[in-house]
């Protein structure tokens, strides 16, 4: 092994690692298992430090696989000698299987984090590109890690949450280990007691009547319009084309108190009805843009060559424009949906009703001190599920839907 | 031989085709005017009327109608009471009437005052009703057999009233109190600077955070698409259960998650309030500052929900970026960072400007997330929420749509500049 800059540099990305993972497998530990431990940071970053060092002259004798073996032993032999075979800050009486897991999975991460980041490195000093490659590969490894870890802890929380009981988080608010041996009417009972004595079924339902017709309607809307606008001359057309999309920059906040008070002597206040007024206005503008840019797209030759053959204008757009726009049908189709399963406020201002009730208006309604917490938690999870199911389902639609149209949200 | 020239005037074909544009159009614009841009002139007008949300319910004849003694045989004499009353408070009934027509067996008697009576119906005509006045109406009626056998009872036919009353919000008077309400407190510009903070670093938060996603999944590896997939839910998921997520995680109570880690992490002595708390104060250099802890939450959630789409956005842009140019700026021996900041950035210049004049806007409209975390308390009530706060949490509508005005006047103001600087078709 050579001296050098890197050496130096070399043990700050394993200190780095360290004390990152750490905290990573320690926070992990407490929810999963929910023993109560004190992650030694300091000895980790010590740890991950002499650890780099050591792989640079690993590395002089093994190279890959065993190398990485290797420094993953060294790590899990580290960390317990370090530790004095404590290695999360408590005994290991507690929950060993937990925790010998854990500090297992700790070594395999920290040995594979220094030998990744260090791979084709020696330790000599090196160029500035080399260097720069260095930093980019720690920046991008805590990047994966840190993202990861911020997008799915609100939504495990979420789950979790949902299963346990109140007594128990409030006792210890980082248990979030699942028992199991307790059988599925007693793990789920938030989800029953939701189904059951708060209605959830009706909300479902509604929101789901709601979804679907909103995005019945707002495709029938902004067809044609968006066929009109893109194919058909007429005066006004081009300012048309731009203006759409300054009807979806008015915010809903500002439109909330004079549609209260029309629907309210209306009499559409707290029925579905009115929201299905509601929603497909505020989502036709979107849908039209997206359409009408699809539909530009489309070869105007084809719609000719129907006109030509005796079709007439509905025809050519029901017999070929349709049919070819089938996948920007299905964007617009999948994100009108999602704005209407996750619309907030419409819902809770115009709804009164428990009959009414949409499950963004249900959810809120459980937000009571009365309520304990994992009914709302589950019903967060209710109205989350489908939406994010279809997504997944469709995340190649959705996602060309999202940035077709939207910077919107 | 002469020029040809093309037409100077519509022909009929043409003609037809605009005819056909309108008529596809109609339905769209119908919806949009009275759903979207009715309601926006229309809080012009409510911003200049004392109308507080009681006065939604318009004065009405309020009647209940009971038949006392409760008739026990054939031959009774009993009265069918009417109790009248104006359901406002403050505003008068012209022209009150009431019908009702009672079920057979009950034998009519004399008309009380003001009233007439024909075979089973009774017609009042009582003027005009003063606010919160009430009354009663008595009928004579003389029971029959067929009335205890029939079951039918008066009060299963309702009395149909009716009556004009003044509407505030259509009558012609007009006040500028409103506005001199939103603009008179300090705190009118509390809020517009909330608003602007949150806004700015809302966007920035989440544009910065979507670069740096887009750069981690910008090369190919195994795994990919299920990142990306997680990386876009926050912004799929429903904006309740991700608010409730959060404020349950970072609840400063018993059975915070966020606090019990940092407290055990040994980060933090006691809970930190990071939803409820307005100011930290800190002390740098001998000057005290004041950190916003519940306006810096907020924002974050604000960068970690819309991360997604500039992430998304940003990705896209950068795939269609050809790899010649990274070749050749490495032959000329070109780092990483160096490619980043010369090549990469000015190419996404485009797409990140267009992102921030979009998402600025769209932050500075967002009520839904500030409302479910704060509910504006502590700090962090922005325009958006004003509106709700003044014409819903304080009933006074014509508040609330004065600050709704003014939400909209500013976004004008922004709406202008982004079309100013907005490059033709790009995005």
């Amino acid at each position: 092994m050579q001296f050098g800059a890197v050496t130096i540099w070399g043990m700050v990305v394993g200190a780095i690692w360290g004390a990152v993972w750490m905290v990573v497998i320690g926070v992990l530990l407490m929810l999963v298992s929910g023993l109560v431990v004190q992650p030694p940071v300091s000895f980790a970053l010590g740890l991950g430090l002499v650890l780099a060092l050591a792989s640079f002259w690993v590395k002089t004798r093994w190279t890959g696989r065993t190398a990485l073996l290797i420094l993953c032993a060294a790590a899990f032999v580290g960390l317990m000698a370090i530790t004095l075979g404590q290695p999360f800050g408590v005994g290991l009486g507690a929950k060993p299987i937990y925790q010998i897991a854990a500090a297992l999975v700790f070594s395999a991460a920290l040995g594979a984090s220094v030998h990744l980041g260090l791979d084709g490195y020696t330790g000599a000093t090196v160029s500035r590109y080399r260097f720069e490659l260095l930093v980019l590969r720690l920046l991008k490894g805590l990047g994966f890690v840190i993202f990861t870890i911020v997008v799915a802890l609100p939504f495990y929380v979420m789950v979790m949450t949902s299963l346990k009981s109140q007594q128990t988080l409030l006792a210890n608010p980082l248990d979030f280990s699942i028992d199991l041996t307790q059988g599925g009417a007693s793990l789920f009972r938030s989800y029953i007691e939701l189904f059951t004595q708060y209605h959830f079924g009706t909300f479902l339902m509604n929101t789901a009547i709601v979804s679907v017709f909103t995005v019945v309607i707002t495709l029938a809307f902004a067809i044609p319009g968006a066929y009109a606008v893109a194919r058909l001359r007429f005066k006004g057309q081009a300012f048309l084309s731009r203006s759409i999309l300054l009807i979806y920059m008015v915010p809903a906040i500002v439109l909330v108190i004079p549609l209260y008070a029309v629907f309210s002597q209306a009499g559409l206040r707290n029925s579905l009805t009115g929201l299905l007024v509601v929603y497909p206005a505020t989502t036709i503008p979107v849908a039209l843009y997206m359409l009408q840019g699809y539909f530009r797209g489309l070869p105007s030759e084809l719609e000719e060559a129907g006109l030509m053959d005796g079709l007439s204008r509905i025809g050519v757009i029901l017999k070929i424009t349709l049919p070819l726009s089938l996948p920007a049908l299905a964007s617009v189709a999948l994100y009108v949906f999602m704005i209407a399963w996750n619309e907030f406020l419409f819902a809770f201002m115009f709804l009164d009703d428990l009959d009414m009730f949409t499950l963004s208006r249900g959810v809120v309604s459980l937000n009571s001190s009365e309520v304990p917490r994992q009914h709302l938690m589950a019903g967060a999870v209710i109205a989350t599920v489908p939406v994010l199911v279809l997504f997944l389902w469709f995340e190649r639609f959705l996602v060309s839907g999202l940035t077709a149209g939207s910077v919107k949200g | 031989m002469t020029q040809p020239t093309p037409p100077t005037h519509r022909g009929s074909l043409e003609r037809r085709e605009a005819k056909l544009a309108y008529v596809m159009l109609i339905p769209t614009f119908l919806i949009v005017f009275s759903i979207v841009l009715g309601p926006l002139l229309a809080n012009f007008w409510i911003s200049t009327k004392p109308v507080e949300l009681g006065d939604l319910r318009s004065a009405r004849v309020m009647v209940n109608e009971s038949i006392r003694p409760r008739p026990a045989a054939a031959g009774d004499e009993v009265m069918v009471r009417y109790r009248v009353r104006n359901s406002s408070q403050t505003e008068p009934i012209t022209g009150a009437t009431l019908t009702d027509t009672l079920p057979a067996g009950l034998v009519i008697g004399a008309a009380p005052a003001g009233c007439s009576v024909s075979g089973q119906t009774v017609s009042c005509d009582f003027g005009t009703l003063d606010p919160k006045q009430r009354f009663d109406v008595m009928v004579p009626v003389t029971v029959q057999q067929a009335y205890l056998d029939n079951g039918i009872r008066p009060r299963d036919d309702k009395a149909v009233t009716t009556g004009r009353s003044q509407n505030v919000l259509t009558s012609l008077e007009f006040t500028t109190e409103n506005f001199r309400k939103v603009f008179d407190g300090a705190e009118f510009w509390t809020v517009l600077r909330v608003s602007l903070y949150y806004t700015i670093f809302g966007t920035v938060g989440a544009l910065v955070l979507g670069l740096f996603a887009a750069q981690l999944l910008n090369t190919a590896f195994k795994g990919r698409n299920i990142l990306r997939g997680l990386f876009l839910f926050p912004y799929v998921a429903p904006v309740i259960a991700v608010a409730f997520a959060w404020v349950l995680l970072l609840d400063a109570g018993p059975g915070g998650t966020f606090n019990a880690m940092l407290i055990q992490m040994g980060v933090t002595d006691g809970p930190i309030n990071f939803l409820g708390q307005r100011a930290v104060p800190f002390t740098v250099l001998g000057l005290t500052f004041e950190f916003p802890l519940a306006l810096t939450t907020v924002i974050a959630f604000e960068a970690w929900r819309y991360f997604p789409l500039s992430f998304l956005f940003i990705l896209a842009r950068m795939q269609s970026v050809g790899g010649e140019m990274y070749e050749a700026a490495e032959i000329d021996g070109a780092t990483p960072f160096q490619q980043f900041w010369s090549i990469s950035l000015p190419q996404l210049m485009g797409i990140l400007a267009v992102l921030f004049l979009l998402r600025f806007i769209w932050t500075f409209n967002k009520f839904d997330d500030i409302f479910l975390l704060t509910g504006g308390a502590a700090g962090t009530r922005t325009l958006t929420v004003d509106v709700y706060e003044q014409a819903f949490a304080l009933s006074n509508l014509g508040a609330g749509a004065a600050v709704a005005v003014v939400v909209f006047v500013v976004l004008l103001f922004f709406a202008l500049i982004f079309f100013k600087f907005s490059p033709q078709d790009d995005g």
